[in-house]
């Protein structure tokens, strides 16, 4: 098995998510992540999805993928020609004897704290899922009271677009 | 511009979508559409019993015609009731546009009466579906369901149009444009692959056509015929091909899979190279898949990409409509012929001949004095002749029909494959005698099955449909039965429908209460005059009871997951192929 992230650019519609998500569960294939946003067109949202495959089966997805009527393009972005983000929201314990030791790992993670209680701090953090597990391990020792995180988005490095040449078809047929 | 209700444009629609025949039944949600069928005189609507005969009635329609079929019902039920249907055409590729009834806009989400989310239900069965919650989207998206349906590899689309969309006024013009960014059907089979098949095709010692339902689909039999002329390679047609290449032609060695003939299966699991033709390794083709075809190449022609590798990976794969692939490769394999590269199968026939002589089809009339159900059939097909639309459900008596009924034209033989639903013959058979009111269309039938569906003879009589059914009644279901007398000690759990009451139901009075001529038959000396006597009314639709043993089993039989090389001609009986190599280098 081995980790595959999929863009699929798709029309912006209600229920191409469900169609999308129901197509990965038939054929048998569990989402690492999924994440789902608008793009630069506003007729078009993109989703990126993790998924942890064998490459014959990614192939068969791909391709299911494919025949969906609304998913006008899907591209598989390799990790080493790619920029892959997630982001971390997370509540950590922190009182006085404790704070400053939580700081100096947010600094050291280039994390940034969005909320302070008396008793604990919310820190954001954005990065490769390596990142943020490995910011998530040095800061379970002081107690991790609640933690929620974004599934994975990822573009392609360099200027080439993959979006140029689909928006473009949804553009002429509207 | 014009202006009139959603529902007036809906029927405007179907109008210009040359819909001439819709099978529904109305309800609360769909009323409005109702309203203005009424007066379409192009559109003809038939009023089914059950919204499980609109939607196989539909696929017959379909299956017969190469047209769009249409079903109509109401939301939640009606709606539900077209699942079963909808699954069927979904896994045989059936053209198919569903319209549904759905409840106000308003009122989606909340639980009302009679609500179903019919989009969310069938999503894993359609190619496409469409909530419609706007007047003016309507011809739209039924244009867009008939274009999916019809083109790349067919298949079922639903449109589920809100009531007060149906109520709204709105405006109709035509045509209208599309909207369908994401959908690019098919592609132009690759030149360099085509090529390739056919230097593999002439290259190869022991070749195979293995053709599939897309054959017929693409209406591509006729360059078929030329392809296998030309090269002389062996034929063999699935249970959705059949009638896609003669039966009687010599190059055909019959159905492969499962209940193939030994011929067919064997020349499978020896070819060199397989040259398969819109068809999809299906599990009851395959046998066990990782033991299917060893020594093949396999060059894999379909209109769907995903078809090509999902179960046996292709070593030349070619995407695009299979009546263009075969003519492309007709002129590839001229061009190697051409430069003197022409396949040698004579050994190869001599093999296949060996296998088709020693072990044809056939069957024993039963000891007990009951009649054979295989011979019912094969007079049945040898009485009406091979222009005969058949119509199969599911179980031994479609088996048999693939197997003891000649085909030789495209489209005389309809039956559910894929998903093998049982009831499917009845309404299947109305909907291929609405689109083809000129054929003949014998329904064979099961009585397992024919209690599922039968309600629909009412229909044919009330609506002027005059189909035949066979019922080949053998008091049981019989493929099941058969299952547990291989694999189950022989312990009939639940599978005697009739437990020993002859008659119930009686089967020539059911048909008589629905306005259908009652026949029985239960002897074998009366079965050509039955079958005569049948054909001779048409004015009404005739039931035959032909009443069978229950004992006999369909062979050949490969059990489900073992190897295709474990095939059985009987019971516990295997062809002996190592006499039969032997006595095919003695004949050298």
């Amino acid at each position: 098995m081995s980790r595959h992230t999929l863009s699929v650019l798709v029309e912006n519609k209600p229920g191409v998510l469900a169609r999308v998500a129901s197509l990965f569960s038939r054929r048998g294939f569990n989402i690492d992540s999924l994440a789902v946003g608008p793009t630069e067109h506003p007729d078009v949202s993109r989703m990126t999805i993790a998924v942890n495959v064998e490459d014959l089966p990614l192939e068969q997805v791909t391709k299911q993928l494919n025949k969906l009527v609304n998913v006008l393009k899907v591209v598989e972005l390799d990790t080493d020609a790619s920029v892959q983000r997630e982001l971390l929201l997370v509540k950590v314990k922190a009182d006085l004897t404790s704070r400053s030791q939580v700081l100096e790992v947010v600094q050291l993670f280039r994390a940034k704290v969005v909320d302070v209680a008396a008793d604990a701090v919310t820190i954001e953090a954005t990065g490769t899922v390596d990142k943020l597990e490995a910011f998530i391990r040095v800061l379970e020792p002081f107690g991790i009271r609640e933690l929620v995180q974004s599934g994975m988005v990822a573009v392609g490095r360099g200027a080439r677009s993959i979006t140029d040449r689909s928006l473009r078809s949804v553009e002429r047929t509207a | 511009m014009e202006r009139l209700t959603g529902a007036q444009a809906m029927v405007r629609a179907l109008e210009e979508l040359d819909a001439r025949v819709v099978f529904g039944i109305p309800g609360g949600a769909i009323l409005p559409a109702y309203d203005p069928l009424f007066d379409s005189t192009k559109v003809r609507h038939i009023l089914v019993r059950h919204e499980q005969g609109a939607g196989h009635a539909a696929t017959g329609y379909a299956q017969a015609t190469g047209r769009v079929g249409v079903c109509m019902a109401t939301s939640g039920p009606g709606a539900t009731n077209l699942v079963t249907p909808i699954a069927d055409a979904y896994m045989d590729s059936v053209p198919l546009v569903a319209i549904t009834g759905q409840v106000p806009s308003g009122a989606i989400g909340t639980d009302a009466f009679q609500e179903a989310d019919i989009c969310g239900i069938t999503m894993p069965i359609t190619k496409h579906n469409f909530l419609v919650q706007n007047a003016e989207d309507i011809p739209r998206t039924l244009a867009e369901a008939f274009h999916i349906a019809a083109t790349g590899r067919p298949g079922p689309v639903l449109v589920d149009i809100a009531k007060d969309a149906l109520q709204a006024e709105t405006t109709f013009t035509w045509p209208v444009e599309m909207h369908l960014p994401g959908y690019r059907p098919a592609a132009k089979p690759h030149g360099k692959q085509v090529r390739e098949a056919a230097r593999l095709i002439v290259d190869a010692e022991r070749p195979v056509l293995y053709v599939g339902g897309g054959v017929l689909k693409a209406h591509a039999t006729e360059e078929l015929r030329v392809l296998a002329e030309l090269t002389g390679v062996p034929v063999v047609t699935t249970l959705m091909a059949r009638g896609a290449f003669p039966d009687s032609h010599p190059q055909h060695l019959g159905m492969p899979g499962m209940h193939g003939s030994v011929s067919a299966v064997t020349a499978l699991q020896r070819s060199d190279l397989l040259v398969t033709l819109g068809a999809r390794f299906d599990d009851r083709v395959t046998g066990k898949l990782s033991s299917f075809a060893p020594e093949a190449t396999v060059i894999h022609a379909d209109i769907d990409p995903a078809e090509i590798s999902k179960n046996r990976t292709a070593d030349v794969p070619i995407v695009g409509d299979v009546r263009e692939v075969i003519a492309d490769l007709i002129i590839a394999i001229q061009a190697e012929h051409a430069d003197g590269r022409k396949g040698d199968f004579t050994a190869w026939w001599k093999q296949c001949n060996a296998w088709r002589r020693t072990y044809p089809l056939g069957y024993d009339h039963p000891d007990d004095g009951t009649m054979a159900p295989q011979y019912v059939i094969e007079r049945l097909g040898k009485v009406c002749g091979p222009s005969t639309v058949i119509v199969a459900g599911v179980g031994q008596h479609q088996m048999w029909a693939s197997q003891f009924v000649s085909y030789e034209q495209p489209h005389t033989w309809i039956n559910s494959g894929g998903l093998g639903t049982m009831g499917f013959a009845v309404p299947a058979a109305m909907g291929a005698k609405v689109g083809r009111p000129e054929a003949l269309v014998w329904a064979i039938d099961g009585d397992g099955c024919f209690q599922m569906t039968n309600q629909e003879l009412t229909t044919c009589a009330v609506e002027g449909i005059p189909i035949k059914i066979a019922i080949i009644n053998n008091g049981a279901l019989g493929m099941v039965r058969q299952w547990q007398t291989l694999f189950y000690d022989g312990r009939y759990s639940h599978t005697d429908l009739a437990k020993g009451a002859r008659y119930i139901p009686d089967f020539v009075m059911l048909a008589e209460a629905m306005g259908c001529v009652g026949l029985r038959c239960e002897n074998a000396d009366d079965v050509d005059a039955t079958i005569e006597k049948a054909m001779a009314i048409n004015d009404a639709p005739v039931v035959v009871d032909f009443v069978v043993g229950k004992d006999a089993m369909v062979w050949p039989m490969v059990a489900a997951g073992t190897s295709n090389d474990d095939i059985k001609i009987a019971r516990e009986t295997a062809p002996d192929f190592e006499y039969e190599m032997g006595e095919v280098s003695s004949d050298e």
